[in-house]
């Protein structure tokens, strides 16, 4: 059995997750997040990836973005070197996509921010 | 200008008391934020894990503001942007400047006091040393990389296990830093648990609890600092020096709420949060001036605050001066606990009863929040598995236990006997 400190909620309750006859048995969670989340974590540990992108064309300087669910762990840097190479021109909505099917991760990467076109850019 | 409520902040507090206060009848409202967007520190919160409780679902803090903020835009409460307020008076007039207005002074019916907490800096640590650059509190490292797209440093040694210390931790590791280690004086972490394992152990930075910096060396940038660890009264141990080659130091040693204009006010602030002084209703000790969120103590979660500030802005709007004569019920905190918010209780303005947040002073395990009477007698018990000093509690008490309470009761933890 593997100790795991669940990340869902600020709760973080000791989870119990192990392999038993081909499934896995998680105990220790207080929700059904928990059980999902214990194994996931056991079997290919994911997290969502939250940065920022360059933005032009806005009166701020950087559009935070994240992905639209968690990707697998060992993808973390190389999306983060992905959001690098962005650049984005205002004005953008919450939530639109900027770049589908990260690493065919299955996510995309979409906007966390609405923001406007401004008359006076910064740049 | 004239309002029935006035709000200062347009943070998560401010926009919170905002929605509530419109929601509640008032049709008078100006939120005055001194940043040139709303939001306050949400803006540069961009990682996950904000609105469980309030939305059931995960957002980010642009996303979570981003909610509040539309939905202030349904209303038609006036806001006043890059505008600073320099005064409150007890009188409820709020005097501020802008560049676009210049000097006004507002009149509030009521006036909700919003303006969230500053961090503790490197001068309230006494930390020895030289005095180079690369010394950082870790919300102001996080608002020059995540809203100006500027990096602090790349060797970085973290004193405090505060969340936004672990927050940053993480993050600069994804930009390219290194972070050499985290530093906590107290033997447990400052921070939540779940920031714990996604921000250190995800990226195997090491967390020395026990542990402070006890110097900080550099001529005109931090060059190296050495870390030791603490005894009991939290005095480094002779012996037990490391040593870090480092660029940057993030400070993440606790939260201070700004209360500038409370005290220029003249209204009460409790020593143990550092906030007012506040009733059932969210009011300090002057009538109609409410507060709300971080400027009253320092909450774990957005969610929280928003739940606390609707309530002064439910309160504000509804707001006229009490005629109880009775003497308010006072609010102690006992055994393992803090402070309580609220300090005290009218009992006859109580709705359906009254919610008290507070933090334990130490960590516990299974253990049992207890209110007492001020005769001794027990009026409710909260068992619970788990408590820490990191974690704000909540608990409800019902209007049927308080009323008739004489003049206190006292919050307090029992810790259940180990089996």
């Amino acid at each position: 059995m593997t100790e795991i400190i669940c990340i869902t909620c600020p709760r973080g309750c000791r989870l119990l997750a192990g392999a038993s006859n081909g499934g896995v048995t998680v105990t220790g969670n207080r929700c059904p997040r928990g059980e999902a989340y214990g194994r996931s974590e056991l079997l290919h540990p994911v997290r969502t990836v939250t940065s920022t992108a360059a933005i032009q064309g806005a009166s701020i300087s950087r559009l935070p973005v994240k992905t639209d669910r968690p990707i697998p762990k060992e993808q973390i840097f190389a999306c983060m070197a992905l959001i690098h190479t962005l650049r984005v021109q205002a004005p953008i909505a919450a939530g639109s996509i900027l770049y589908e099917n990260i690493l065919g991760s299955g996510a995309n990467l979409v906007a966390a921010r609405t923001v406007e076109k401004a008359a006076l850019p910064l740049q | 200008m004239r309002y029935d409520v006035i709000i200062i902040g347009g943070g998560p507090a401010g926009l919170s008391a905002a929605c509530a206060a419109w929601e509640a009848g008032c049709r008078s409202i100006c939120v005055v934020e001194r940043d040139r967007h709303l939001g306050g520190i949400l803006n540069q919160c961009i990682h996950n894990g904000f609105g469980l409780h309030y939305f059931k679902e995960e957002l980010t803090g642009p996303e979570y503001a981003e909610r509040f903020i539309h939905m202030l835009r349904q209303t038609q409460a006036d806001v006043r942007l890059d505008a600073m307020v320099l005064q409150a008076t007890p009188e409820r007039e709020v005097h501020l400047i802008s560049p676009a207005r210049g000097y006004e002074v507002l009149q509030g019916k009521a006036v909700i006091l919003a303006m969230g907490c500053r961090e503790r800096t490197r001068g309230a640590l006494s930390i020895p040393g030289t005095r180079p650059a690369g010394v950082f509190t870790a919300g102001a490292a996080q608002r020059y990389l995540n809203l100006e797209g500027q990096m602090v440093g790349r060797r970085v040694v973290i004193l405090g296990s505060g969340d936004i210390g672990l927050i940053m931790a993480r993050r600069m590791t994804l930009e390219g830093a290194k972070v050499l280690a985290c530093m906590e004086a107290m033997p447990h972490p400052g921070g939540l648990t779940r920031n714990i394992v996604q921000c250190l152990h995800d990226f195997h930075i090491p967390l020395y609890l026990s542990h402070t910096i006890v110097e900080i060396r550099g001529r005109t940038r931090v060059e190296q600092v050495t870390a030791a660890a603490v005894d009991q009264d939290r005095s480094p141990i002779p012996g037990t020096e490391m040593v870090f080659d480092c660029d940057t130091v993030l400070l993440s040693v606790g939260l201070i709420p700004e209360n500038e204009l409370s005290l220029q006010a003249g209204i009460e602030i409790d020593p143990r949060t550092n906030g007012p002084v506040v009733y059932e209703n969210m009011e300090t000790s002057i009538p109609g001036i409410f507060a709300c969120g971080n400027v009253l103590h320092v909450h774990d979660l957005v969610d929280f605050v928003t739940a606390e500030a609707a309530q002064a802005g439910a309160e504000a709007a509804a707001y006229t001066a009490s005629t109880e004569t009775a003497a308010p019920l006072a609010v102690h905190a006992g055994h393992l606990v803090r402070y309580t918010v609220p300090q005290r209780l009218r009992a006859g303005r109580l709705k359906d009863g009254a919610v008290l947040s507070f933090r334990v002073s130490a960590l516990c395990g299974k253990c049992r929040i207890q209110v007492h009477g001020s005769t001794g007698s027990l009026l409710a018990s909260f068992p619970r598995e788990r408590l820490a000093p990191g974690e704000m509690e909540r608990i409800r008490l019902p209007k049927s236990i308080l009323s008739g309470e004489g003049e206190s009761i006292t919050v307090s933890v029992e810790e259940d006997a180990a089996i």
